[in-house]
């Protein structure tokens, strides 16, 4: 019986993937581990093999399409002696999606990510005609570096994968061709070792880029972030300061589990003498790197991989940045202010969007700063709103969530007509199975709900 | 650029002239007199937290110190008050620094352990047992990438040579030929802990041969021979043939902070050490015996530097306490 070979998962935020090319025709004998085709997905391009033996019936995609979305037929595969005329216009029916890929049915089904662009209000350090670009956060992160590379010779970038590889997650990718291995240096995995020496490079006056392959990884040598990079200054009366950014994805990905998935938001916000940036769009992510490469201090850039393939608009601008601890407003409201930062954003957002539908109006509060935080920006929202939620993916116990409610607590009470509600990730490590990841990340589904409690509908 | 390791001996033929071997024991002696007044200001209440002297393993810096050049760099644990005189700190600044004082080094808001100099290259100081070594690498990297021929002398005991990130420190510094020397001064105790307790590897100068990095042990009670192995420690990594190893056998006198009865060791052992291998005693011979200087040359300096460590430990009494407005200063450059 005939078969769909299906666009394949190559990575786990994947998808959808560009089919590249492809290494077979219309009637080839199949081998089970032959080369098929090269798939190009956010990351990489990728070779996928065959799994089943038979011969290739037809070609559903032809090579060169974008955005084939995973687990769409892209070509049908016969038994020996089927003939290809009985394939159906389309291929055979699909197959079912399995119960693992439903969404559980106690939840409704959140509508796809908005257009980010249309909800934007214009960066207010933008002049007025500025042309912008759609760009991805991980295009947009690349340019960030590179254009502060080339402006400065003592910044350079040192991790695991970023110089050969082209990153583990296509950050630095083109990096090396421009700036060579004096400047884009590969690591060994020994992240307590090379954060040390990041950090004794800027005591010496360079200003390092360190990317972890993941924030899980930098728990490894957070020593050094903590004890060595922040703390010097002070500890030397002003005399010896760490310029340097840490950098790469945090919180969670994609079925990736517990060891893969934390978010550090609130870890380092916690420490003075640390400067913490979490961007959600790519404007920011290139805004906020810029300034964090710039500034004489230590700066932590925690990223999501989810994010990382999302496009923005992105001003087009010979040296954009984005001030470190300024919060920005994405959507003005008047009923309620919903607080978030980095991935939360896109349950904040998308909230806002469905309530806006039920006539209730939400401003979206964007911290993009951790430390400093613009708490001003928040407290100013909600003396006009009187009502907070707070979104994150981080834990519950001591959030970011938990600090926001203080904060209100102490300098807008008499603002305050309901409980500030904070939504977090549960009180979880983060299991892998489809379902039971999705209960443990914060929804929009509760944004929605914790919103119309605060406003009593 | 493996070379085998190997042990060097007491020097036998002084490697000084006359001048050096005054200065030596100049300084040797400012650093064991700056040391028994902090000790004894920490007895009066006016030294607080954690005061770990440098009494015994004063042939270590100073020895070492005699290779540097303008732009070399050292960078140290939290025994760290020898180096800092070593290269030139003002004692002033280092005692203020003791008593929390707004004149100290850091403005009274470092203390024993956490104390820096940018002008003398100086990078501290650190209270995190073996977090400095990446440091002094990261330090050595900077000498690399702006192409300079500076060395990064980064100072550990033999308890941080236990720590993983010493290794993958060595594992880069030589993947990268880093100008970066690894002075292991081996007191032979991490606090209590004897090195016969903590590992069946004593040697801990060969613990970089897994990586290609040449070491070398020697007799840290001899200045001379601590200056020697320094020297050639020092041409190998100006010659940008990467890092180096020193095993210095050295003792401490005193427990491991003010607050160490020091019961894992007799004291016949410490008595042992003072009478047969005290590295200031064995300089203050060889001045003699080689008649470089009289008995009365040598009180006369030992008065002077009774001066300076008298003069720096009233400075640091009599300045005054940090302004209240410094608690929140310095968090930010």
């Amino acid at each position: 019986m005939a078969t769909n070979i299906l666009m394949p998962a190559l990575s786990p935020t994947m998808e959808e993937g560009t089919l590249a090319k492809w290494l077979v025709k219309e009637g080839d004998a199949v081998e089970s581990g032959m080369i098929l085709a090269e798939i190009e997905t956010d990351k990489a391009t990728m070779e996928f093999e065959a799994v089943d033996e038979g011969v290739l019936g037809k070609i559903l995609v032809a090579e060169g399409t974008e955005n084939v979305k995973v687990n769409e037929a892209i070509a049908v595969l016969l038994e020996d002696g089927e003939d290809a005329s009985a394939v159906p216009a389309g291929g055979p029916a699909p197959t079912p999606v399995s119960a693992a890929t439903a969404e559980p049915s106690a939840q409704p089904t959140p509508a796809a990510p908005p257009a980010a662009v249309a909800t934007v209000t214009p960066e207010p350090d933008v002049p007025a005609g500025t042309r912008f670009k759609q760009q991805t956060v991980r295009e947009a992160l690349r340019d960030a570096m590179a254009e502060e590379m080339r402006r400065d010779g003592d910044v350079f970038l040192m991790g695991e994968e970023v110089a050969e590889y082209q990153g583990a997650y296509k950050i630095s990718q083109g990096l090396l061709d421009e700036f060579g291995e004096k400047r884009v240096i590969d690591t060994p995995i020994t992240e307590h070792g090379f954060a040390g020496i990041g950090v004794g490079a800027a005591f010496a006056g360079l200003r390092p880029i360190v990317e972890f392959m993941t924030f899980n990884f930098a728990m490894q040598a957070i020593d050094q972030i903590i004890n060595s990079a922040a703390k010097t200054l002070y500890m030397s009366g002003g005399q010896m300061g760490s310029p340097i950014v840490f950098r790469g994805p945090n919180g969670a990905a994609a079925r990736v589990g517990a060891q893969h998935s934390q978010d550090y938001a609130a870890w380092y916000a916690q420490i003075p003498g640390l400067k913490v940036i979490q961007p959600y769009s790519a404007a920011d992510a290139k805004g906020l790197l810029k300034s964090a490469i710039r500034d004489n201090n230590p700066v932590i850039c925690l990223e999501n991989e989810i994010l990382y393939g999302k496009s923005f608009e992105v001003p087009e601008l010979d040296d954009f940045t984005v001030p470190l601890g300024k919060a920005k407003i994405w959507r003005e409201g008047t009923d309620l202010t919903i607080v978030s930062f980095g991935i939360g954003m896109t349950y904040a957002l998308e909230a806002a969007e469905a309530l806006a539908s039920e006539g209730i109006s939400a401003e979206v509060v964007d911290l993009r700063s951790l430390r400093p935080m613009d708490t001003q920006t928040v407290i100013n929202s909600v003396m006009k709103t009187n009502r907070c939620i707070t979104v994150e993916e981080g834990w519950p116990v001591c959030s970011i969530g938990n600090h926001i409610s203080a904060v209100l607590m102490q300098q807008a009470f008499d603002y305050l007509d309901a409980p500030v509600i904070n939504l977090t990730g549960k009180d979880v490590p983060m299991p892998y199975a489809a379902n039971l990841e999705k209960l443990a990340l914060v929804t929009t589904a509760e944004v929605i709900e914790a919103a119309k409690a605060v406003t009593y509908r | 650029m493996a070379t085998a390791p190997k042990r060097s001996t007491r020097a036998k033929k002084p490697n000084a002239s006359k001048e050096e071997l005054i200065e030596f024991y100049r300084e040797m002696l400012l650093i064991r007199r700056f040391e028994e007044k902090a000790g004894q200001l920490y007895g009066m209440g006016l030294i607080g937290g954690f005061c770990h002297l440098y009494i015994g393993q004063e042939a270590v810096v100073v020895g070492l110190e005699a290779s540097t050049k303008d732009g070399d760099q050292r960078i140290t644990t939290y025994r760290d008050h020898g180096h800092m005189l070593a290269c030139g700190m003002d004692p002033k600044g280092v005692m203020a620094e003791l008593t929390g004082r707004k004149d100290g080094l850091s403005k009274g808001k470092g203390g024993s352990m956490h104390m820096f100099s940018k002008e003398k290259e100086f990078y501290g100081g650190h209270g995190i047992v073996g977090a400095n070594v990446p440091l002094g690498a990261g330090l050595a990297f900077a000498n690399k990438y702006r192409g300079n021929d500076n060395v990064a002398f980064t100072y550990f005991g033999d308890g941080a040579a236990n720590q993983g990130q010493v290794y993958e420190t060595y594992n880069m510094a030589e993947l990268w030929m880093l100008p970066v020397i690894f002075v292991i001064e081996n007191n032979q105790y991490a606090m209590g802990t004897s090195t016969k307790r903590s590992t069946k590897s004593p040697s801990l100068y060969v613990r970089g041969e897994a990586y290609g990095i040449p070491g070398e042990q020697v007799d840290g009670m001899d200045v001379l021979a601590v200056k020697a192995a320094g020297q050639k420690a020092v041409d190998h990594c100006r010659a940008g043939k990467g890092p180096y190893i020193l095993e210095v056998m050295t003792y401490r006198y005193r427990g491991h902070s003010m607050s160490d009865p020091a019961k894992y060791r007799t004291r016949e052992e410490v008595q042992k050490v003072r009478d047969e291998r005290d590295p200031i005693n064995h300089v203050r011979d060889i001045l003699l015996t080689g008649k470089h200087a009289t008995e009365e040359d040598l009180k006369a300096l030992d008065k002077e530097i009774k001066g300076i460590v008298n003069e720096a430990a009233q400075f640091a009494q009599d300045s005054p306490e940090p302004a209240l407005e410094e608690l929140y200063t310095d968090i930010y450059a």
